[in-house]
């Protein structure tokens, strides 16, 4: 069987430990956790976790199963209908030549989000795989400093 | 109503018609203690460990089929009592533990026996709580009882801060309760069970496996009833012995790595194996590929993430197993014929009679089997029996007649050695009325043996077999077949005198060689009423017989072992 990437969206309450029990399940049985996200879904008592896993078909089944089967959660949505977006910032010194850049950052969407005495910090919000693409494409400025968010996916 | 934590909790428990609760006090739960002493609702019983006092609440769980409970304080009170929780959630076993914890405001800071106990319990229970707010311990005791004893049964353990246990706030405990995420499935999907009545309508060969799910569920009649009704011969695990009664024509008896030939064939040669709550545990299958092989799958169980975890399921249902098999019977009774299946019964028959479950019995030397043969023959029905972990317990499950669910209460999924004692003492609190047996090792009794002073105390009379071969058995019998005889720390014949052993805490105790001396001193032991001890010198290079090898197949068993 082979192994697979699969987006989760999943909604569980806002309570204590939840998270805990989250990740303590995915440790214990050994599943991977490639990328994780958390936040309260507004106006709710609901958290939603986006989570980016990969395993064969076995595996992918026993998470889904054993997500709902935690007690605190709501719903589990595997759909393959995902709009799915992931972000980086990246620190880039100013002592570096610039050019191209400008054409690059709108390329995968990104922007400047901030920039001080001697860097700016450029963001980008894309796919996961372009993502990666525009972390290959930014190394030629010397990044000082790489920060990548987790995946945040909404079903369609 | 206002009242203080520790007296919601005596409360709730009032309120769940709680009559015996199993415990161990400490400082963290001493306000708990404290409306123990109050209060006339329940008996308390006091264990001499927090591992045993959750045994106890397990084995009166296994055999009433109610809710156990148990408290323990925080620290090592708690630590000591997570093999019992780990015990437990493995067989799905219901029950409450509740732990104390230190005050609120100091945890986190590595105070006084304190320990992060829902961190711990996290993974060996279905379900855990620390009490943050006196406004939430009502519902959360509600919660606790309510999710131990739904859908897959499995312990709840609450962990009460000492401050919370003090403080007043208002109790009003719900009478129902719904859960916004937690609705377990009783009813299985129609059109899934017509379709699996069908493919047992058409199949030759079919099988049933029953799993513990048939006793957690109730559901022992109804599948009596299918088999009758469909003529189909089943097997049975471990933890379902006793769903079909040991003189039922169809049952042809336990399967897996020291089942019966028999059963083991018809799982290797069924078209269709019908599985009743079983979890396709590696002590069952074997060789997972190898397994059941030329069968289609149908798989009953109220947990999903128990179907398709191990094998792929051509018939999947979900819900109860007792409301699934009850909406099977009728469209069975339409469409299965039973006379169909006889040339597959009688081929499973002659296994039988080619390969029975045996022993050879000896003029010299007591055979554990026929202890057990005896056991069975003396006691039969008016006995529940209860075991410990090893060579015992499998000689049990082989040897005992099992006529009810609930009748055999032994740790399955953990194997916890030490599980017998104090459960045999929660088995007796839940079925006076009848003999509590403990089947145990030489090497199991020792890991609980404080509890004689808890029997002795609470006036608990348990009889304790012990099947003495001086031997850490079972791992001695791997050493002989896989380790070239290599006994590598399983020789214990430095041993304790069992007889004035019990004695000196109360007990009577006996020490028999012979058949006449076992007769004597079980009827004697049964007569006394009072903790009894007999120490029954066995073979002791007796092994324990149909065997597959771990990950071999269950068509390859050794039948024998010859030097």
């Amino acid at each position: 069987m082979e192994n697979a990437r699969r987006v989760l969206s999943v909604v569980v309450l806002n309570e204590d430990g939840v998270l805990s029990r989250i990740s303590g399940l995915f440790a214990g049985r050994g599943y991977n956790i490639d990328t994780l996200t958390v936040a309260p879904v507004p106006s709710t008592n609901l958290s939603r976790l986006t989570i980016v896993t990969s395993g064969n078909s076995r595996v992918l089944e026993q998470i889904v199963k054993q997500l709902h089967k935690l007690i605190p959660t709501y719903k589990v949505i595997e759909s393959n209908e995902f709009v799915e977006k992931e972000m980086a910032l990246v620190k880039i010194p100013l002592s570096e030549d610039f050019s191209g850049l400008d054409m690059l950052l709108k390329a995968y969407n990104g922007t400047i989000a901030s920039s001080g005495d001697d860097f700016i910090v450029a963001m980008v919000a894309d796919d996961a795989n372009r993502v990666e693409n525009f972390l290959k494409a930014v190394k030629k400025y010397n990044p000082t400093d790489v920060v990548r968010g987790g995946s945040v996916a909404m079903d369609v | 109503m206002e009242l203080n934590g520790s007296q919601m909790v005596i409360e709730a428990l009032r309120r769940e018609n709680v009559s015996v609760v199993f415990g161990y006090p400490g400082g963290a739960i001493m306000n708990v203690y404290d409306e123990v002493y109050k209060q006339d609702y329940f008996q308390h019983i006091l264990t001499r460990h927090e591992q045993a006092a959750i045994h106890a609440a397990d084995g009166y769980a296994r055999s009433s089929g109610k809710v156990g409970v148990a408290f323990v304080t925080s620290g090592p009170g708690f630590t000591n009592a997570v093999t019992g929780l780990a015990t437990a959630y493995m067989d799905s076993i219901p029950m409450v533990v509740i732990s104390g914890q230190v005050p609120i405001t100091m945890i986190g800071t590595d105070a006084f026996q304190e320990i992060d106990a829902v961190g711990i319990s996290r993974p060996c229970v279905k379900h855990n709580y620390l009490v943050k707010d006196i406004k939430d311990l009502p519902r959360i005791l509600k919660e606790a009882f309510y999710i131990a004893s739904s859908g897959r049964p499995g312990p709840v353990h609450v962990d009460l801060p000492k401050d919370i246990s003090a403080q007043i706030g208002t109790f009003e405990y719900p009478e129902t309760i719904k859960m916004q995420t937690y609705k377990p499935n009783y009813k299985g999907n129609v059109r899934q069970i017509k379709k699996a009545v069908d493919a047992i309508a058409e199949s030759k060969r079919p099988v049933l496996y029953i799993g513990g799910g048939a006793i957690s569920s109730g559901a022992s009649e109804v599948v009596r009833e299918f088999a009758k009704i469909t003529g189909i011969p089943a097997v049975e695990t471990l933890m379902a012995r006793g769903v079909m009664g040991h003189d039922n024509p169809l049952l042809l008896g336990m399967l897996g790595m020291h089942g019966c030939y028999s059963a083991n064939m018809a799982m290797s040669e069924a078209d269709l194996m019908i599985s009743f709550g079983p979890r396709f545990d590696d002590r069952v299958t074997g060789k997972l590929s190898e397994f059941a092989k030329h069968a289609k799958i149908i798989h009953v169980d109220i947990d999903p993430s128990s179907i398709g975890k191990l094998v792929d399921v051509d018939y999947p249902i979900v819900g109860d197993l007792k409301n699934v098999v009850e909406g099977m019977i009728p469209l069975a009774i339409e469409k299965v014929d039973a006379n169909k299946f006889k040339t597959w019964r009688d081929l499973l028959n002659r296994y039988n009679e080619i390969h029975p479950l045996k022993y050879d019995d000896s003029a010299e030397v007591l055979k554990p089997q026929w202890v057990i043969q005896r056991v069975g023959e003396t006691l039969g029905e008016n006995a529940f029996i209860t075991t410990d972990v090893g060579q015992h317990q499998m000689w049990t499950a082989q040897f005992y007649p099992f006529s009810f669910p609930r009748q055999f209460v032994t740790s399955g999924g953990l194997g916890t050695m030490g599980f017998g004692l104090p459960a045999a003492m929660g088995v007796k609190k839940a079925m006076p009325e009848k003999v509590s047996i403990n089947f145990t090792g030489d090497g199991s009794i020792l890991m609980n043996i404080q509890e004689l002073m808890t029997a002795v105390e609470a006036n608990i009379p348990v009889i304790n077999i012990i099947l003495n071969n001086q031997y850490l058995g079972m791992v001695r019998q791997w050493q002989t077949f896989f380790y070239d005889k290599r006994y590598s720390s399983t020789d214990i014949n430095m041993q304790p005198d069992f007889v004035k052993l019990v004695e000196s805490f109360g007990g009577v105790g006996f020490r028999v060689k012979t058949k006449e001396e076992f007769d004597k001193a079980l009827d004697e032991a049964i007569k006394s009423n009072r903790i009894a001890m007999i120490d029954v010198n066995i073979d002791r290079m007796e092994n324990v017989l149909p065997m597959v090898p771990a990950g071999g197949t269950l068509y390859n068993m050794m039948l024998e072992y010859k030097e």
